[in-house]
């Protein structure tokens, strides 16, 4: 099946017309069925009902209320964490000391525990049945069943975003522009703004693009730790099982159509971003440190 | 050893371990905490109880049939993405990643929409005597949905690293494309695949939200363990929803260990200078 030769370039394998056809037609008619088709669905099933459903929807107060908690509950958890991400790159990638491996997996763990887990174990930090829930009813605060709960939860299942896009690049950059900088007397946010900053501003936004689409669409944590009261403490994505379980379908889809275009909004940006060099060094760098390892 | 003149440990370590000590660590030890005070006898009869067995056996059995579907799909995907240039193929890149950021509960109601009886794919299956929807079949699919972009995004990478003159090698003393691929190409990448099969199959094991709107919920047969966990929850029974969530919480950690040693082991093989 060798194929014949196109261009300057030697046939490699697979190159062959058929196996390429196949191979091709195959995998584009799996995406569409598995991928395409269910993002198409969301648009066809949010009009089936008109335009004037999709808008009513939209434009409930119960809706507004869910997209107002899911944009605040961004505007907290994601500062929040672009913070702790840029804290921990720093710490991790311009200092040696006992335990980074270590610390390099905990940061990890969010990623690979189910949310549901996640919303449990907060049940049990700030629950009444939890190890602060009593003392906090006493003082008369609210955290479980409440908004802060479900920053929390968010903040925990996002946790590795930022610091996962970080932490290999700047392990690869390593720290001799800011060595540099130092001894020539910059300050330390002086050496980061100018120095640090503008090599990882790309895999930054990168990180903040992704870590705000998983907590505008955190659904299984956030479920355990919000009340879901409607008008008070729920979210976009729990406000789409309320309507879709109503047997108000359209509705239900009507507010799965928003968050599928911030879905695409983010896709659009990664790509963007990547076109930049964000992305590049790739996450098993993450806990193998590639930049030390290779000779 | 180099004497390190920066500035800002302190602070950002300090920041550091504050931040994933409250945020991360304490509300698992809180959960561990909890399971543990119930004693062993009672931990045990929770977590071998019959609806949890079959639980953790239709959570296992599909996230096993998900990952290996992907295991084809995922690398086909990757290989058609890496060697072949056909219009749209930027976009076709692109979306592979849409199950990573589309969230969970809008792809758990668009799947169900396509495959219940009356729905697109659903009505044509079921024509053929295959129900989707409401069955283990449906939770697959969700399953397959959510952990697609795994494998490709590991085994891309190391695929257009891949040094033509191996290849070319093997081309000039005579193997067929096959063999070529079957025993050089495939050695390669296989450090990768088995980095994205784990990462694939965790994500499986613990996803919630797209599965829940497809899977018909059904004690014993189409129950997976964290819905099993909510449950309890809103039975108020939180000695159960602590236990069977230590389950969940240990197989995680096993499939992090896992996971950490085979990109490890991958990276054996793709970092260069």
């Amino acid at each position: 099946m060798g194929g014949m030769a196109r261009g300057k370039r030697p046939p490699r394998v697979g190159d062959g017309p058929l196996v390429r056809r196949l191979l091709i037609g195959l995998v584009l008619i799996l995406g569409a069925f598995l991928v395409l088709a269910p993002l198409l669905i969301i648009g066809v099933e949010a009009f089936s009902r008109g335009w004037a459903v999709f808008r009513d929807t939209i434009a409930h107060p119960d809706t507004q209320h869910a997209i107002l908690l899911t944009v605040f509950t961004a505007m907290i958890a994601v500062p929040v964490n672009t913070a702790f991400g840029v804290a921990a790159a720093w710490s991790i990638t311009k200092f040696d000391f006992w335990g980074k491996r270590f610390l390099l997996v905990v940061i990890e763990i969010p990623f690979s525990v189910s949310p549901i887990v996640a919303g449990v174990a907060y049940l049990f930090v700030y629950g009444l049945q939890g190890l602060f829930g009593p003392l906090l009813d006493d003082w008369g605060i609210k955290i479980l069943f409440a908004v802060p709960g479900i920053i929390l939860a968010s903040m925990f299942v996002t946790a590795p975003f930022v610091a996962r896009e970080l932490i290999p690049l700047m392990q690869a950059q390593g720290r001799d522009l800011e060595e540099a900088a130092t001894s020539l007397g910059a300050s330390g946010w002086r050496t980061f703004f100018s120095v640090t900053l503008p090599n990882i501003k790309w895999a930054l936004l990168y990180g903040v693009v992704l870590c705000n689409a998983r907590v505008m669409g955190e659904f299984g944590a956030v479920s355990v730790v919000s009340g879901n009261i409607r008008g008070q403490t729920n979210t976009l994505p729990l406000h789409i099982e309320l309507l879709y379980h109503d047997y108000q379908a359209a509705g239900a889809f009507a507010s799965a159509s928003i968050l599928a275009l911030i879905a695409l909004f983010t896709i659009i940006a990664k790509v963007a971003l990547e076109r930049q060099g964000a992305g590049r060094v790739r996450r098993p760098a993450l806990v193998t440190q590639p930049a030390e390892k290779a000779s | 050893m180099r004497r390190n003149v920066l500035p800002g440990l302190r602070l950002s370590l300090g920041v550091t371990l504050l931040y994933v000590g409250l945020i991360v660590v304490l509300p698992l030890a809180a959960l561990v905490f909890k399971a543990a005070s119930l004693g062993p006898e009672d931990y045990w009869r929770i977590v071998s109880s019959s609806r949890a067995l079959a639980s953790y056996r239709v959570t296992v059995l599909c996230a096993l049939g998900a990952t290996l579907f992907n295991l084809f799909f995922g690398l086909g995907l990757a290989w058609v993405l890496t060697r072949y240039r056909f219009p749209g193929w930027r976009l076709v890149d692109a979306m592979v990643d849409l199950p990573f950021a589309l969230p969970t509960a809008v792809a758990g109601i668009a799947l169900t929409a396509l495959f219940t009886t009356n729905g697109w794919f659903g009505s044509v299956l079921a024509d053929l005597g295959i129900k989707v929807a409401y069955t283990p079949l449906g939770i697959m699919i969700a399953m397959c949905f959510t952990s697609l972009p795994f494998i490709v995004r590991t085994v891309q990478p190391v695929l257009e690293d891949l040094d033509p003159a191996l290849e070319e090698a093997a081309q000039s003393l005579g193997g067929s494309d096959w063999t070529i691929f079957r025993t050089i190409i495939l050695p390669l990448l296989t450090p990768a695949i088995l980095a994205g099969l784990s990462l694939s199959f965790a994500r499986s094991l613990g996803e919630f939200g797209a599965i829940i709107f497809i899977a018909g919920n059904q004690p014993m047969s189409t129950e997976i363990t964290a819905l099993l966990v909510f449950i309890r929850l809103e039975e108020y029974d939180y000695q159960a929803a602590a236990a069977i969530s230590s389950v969940l919480l240990f197989t995680a950690f096993l499939m992090l260990a896992l996971t950490n040693w085979m990109q490890s082991r991958a990276l054996r093989y793709t970092v260069r200078n």
